[in-house]
């Protein structure tokens, strides 16, 4: 093929990658935005093909990555996203570095030149730092969200500054890099490693609540270091491949830090929230509060007209979901307008628990985002807040409090409230929340599968 | 005069425009499918085999080929393991679509 129909066919390429998201607006059309997105990945890989040499070892290669990717994505469990996701922004910055490496290594076979102007060699070392970043980050961000590793923040003493000296030493590295002559190996393979080293020093001190906004800013850094490899190679099917990735990860960063009320920067220095930050912040006072069995509470559901769950991640934990799904269905058959509604961060990662509310099929129009179902909260006379808590923390209106500003769901606006929860335990924010002592909510202690079936017997 | 421009101002030409067009693309994906939204990309940011398969190309083999066999393996990992598993989440999100047409 001559250089030219090649470009085409990568601007074609290009184009269905953007179908692709495009098709992600609604439901309906996502299917068919998924197969564009197939179609272009088929169209870019057979027309490298006919530039390529090797295709026995290449074919070979890509069997094999097929296969293991195929029997992961059919066998992960949807609570497990967010570890699959992290793990293969893993694999796509470690594909980075290797590619860099063999561009340093032989620039002809990538139509570069013999050597390297300065010019590929600072695009190279963007895509080698960005890539090795997102490798080192993304293993970190594997091994919190699988439980490998605690999801604590580590934390100790001149850890930015420790960041900062070797951010400088690395780009000193790089400019040793961009100025040698003939290829400076030692220069390029410290600068590596060193951006290896800061990808785990970065993600180490955020902690277990911060990892939806780690996960989608991991997910940025890959499409920037495919965008960066791209430069390098001089192809622009992989700069908008890449910034595509690139802005959508930054876009979902953004929402998250929003939804939990948090700047960009902050979560990035680390050191807030782990895993069990789980001691109620007492001040003195014995608050009291009323519960209730399973069975009061299934009383109340049956005789409301409308009731709104709210799942959290505790559901997912409790693998209630298929639960949840029968009560909903059993309170549908008694004429109750049973809905759910959805925080942004409910769930580990982005839309997490739209997916897992849509495996134990759960029709989506039940299904409803914060702002579409905030303003229906009070004409609504029942609300079920299960395995949720900094999510309907009514302190967030209360100016000085440390999550003062997060936007919530309304569940206090109901008329009845009923917490299912395992205890009085806080939630990640380490915050108390007077949801649960407001004279009209009642407290259903256990676990969230258990009581949610008990609830849905007594209907 | 095309022909003066520094071939690597055309590709930042590229990059701002297409910053821009994710960036609107994105904003308009519903909330609801943020998941499968992080996996396409992953698939698609796994494009990056095209640079894998040029650095796996030549026929004399030296290490640098087989360093980019390796990213070969690793990012149609990626392509397979991202386009599936979202198929599958999107299936999920069907399933119920039906029964609600019935």
């Amino acid at each position: 093929m001559s250089a030219n129909l090649i470009a085409l066919a990568y601007l074609v390429a290009a184009v269905f990658f953007i179908l692709a998201l495009k098709g992600l607006s609604s439901p309906l059309s996502s299917r068919r935005g998924n197969l564009f997105g197939m179609v272009g990945m088929a169209i870019a890989v057979a027309t490298t093909l006919t530039i390529t040499q090797n295709w026995m070892l290449i074919l070979g290669c890509i069997a094999i990555g097929g296969i293991i990717g195929s029997i992961v994505a059919n066998r992960v469990q949807m609570t497990a996203m967010p570890e699959l996701v992290a793990f293969m922004h893993s694999l796509v910055g470690l594909a980075a570095v290797f590619i860099a490496i063999a561009a340093v290594n032989n620039p002809v076979s990538f139509g570069l030149p013999e050597i390297l102007p300065t010019g590929s060699k600072l695009e190279l070392f963007l895509g080698t730092f960005i890539g090795a970043m997102t490798w080192s980050g993304s293993v970190i961000a594997f091994l919190k969200l699988s439980g490998k590793m605690s999801g604590a923040p580590v934390i100790f003493s001149g850890q930015h500054a420790i960041n900062l000296l070797l951010a400088i030493v690395m780009v000193g590295f790089g400019l040793w890099f961009f100025f040698s002559e003939t290829t400076n190996w030692t220069a390029f393979i410290a600068m590596t490693a060193i951006a290896f080293v800061l990808g785990f020093l970065i993600i180490i001190p955020i902690g277990g609540a911060d990892m939806p906004v780690v996960i989608s800013m991991l997910n940025s850094y890959s499409g920037w270091a495919a965008a960066g490899i791209g430069f390098s190679l001089g192809n622009p099917m992989l700069i908008i491949a890449g910034s595509l990735v690139g802005s959508s990860g930054a876009i979902l960063s953004y929402i998250m830090c929003k939804a939990m009320n948090r700047p960009f920067l902050s979560v990035i220095l680390g050191g807030f929230g782990g895993d069990g930050a789980s001691q109620a912040a007492s001040d003195g006072t014995q608050k009291t509060y009323r519960s209730g069995s399973a069975e009061d509470a299934a009383f109340l559901m049956s005789n409301a007209d409308s009731v709104i769950i709210i799942p959290g991640y505790g559901l997912a934990v409790a693998r209630a979901q298929h639960s949840v799904k029968e009560l909903a269905e059993a309170l549908h058959k008694k004429g109750v307008n049973a809905r759910f509604a959805i925080h942004p961060v409910a769930g580990r990662m982005p839309g997490h628990m739209n997916v897992l509310l849509a495996e134990a099929e759960i029709p989506y129009e039940q299904v409803q985002e914060m702002e579409e179902i905030n303003s229906d909260f009070s004409n609504t006379d029942v609300v079920l807040v299960l395995g949720a808590n900094d999510v309907v923390n009514p302190a967030a209106n209360v100016p000085g409090s440390p999550i003062y500003g997060m936007p919530i769901l309304e569940a206090h606006k109901a008329r009845t409230v009923i917490v299912v929860k395992r205890s009085m335990a806080a939630g990640y924010a380490g915050l108390d929340n007077d949801l649960f002592y407001m004279d009209k909510t009642m407290m259903v202690f256990g676990d969230a599968k258990k009581v949610v079936e008990d609830m849905v017997k007594s209907i | 005069m095309i022909g003066d421009i520094d071939p690597t101002i055309i590709h930042l030409t590229v990059f701002v425009l297409a910053v821009f067009v994710g960036y609107h693309v994105v904003w308009n994906v519903t909330p609801a499918l943020h998941t499968p939204l992080m996996s396409v990309t992953n698939a698609i940011s796994s494009i990056i085999l095209v640079g894998a398969m040029l650095a796996a190309g030549p026929l004399e083999t030296d290490w640098g080929v087989w360093l980019g066999a390796i990213a070969v393996v690793l990012a149609s990992i990626n392509v397979f393991g991202g386009f599936l598993v979202t198929q599958r989440m999107l299936e999920m999100f069907r399933k119920k679509d039906k029964k609600g047409n019935a």
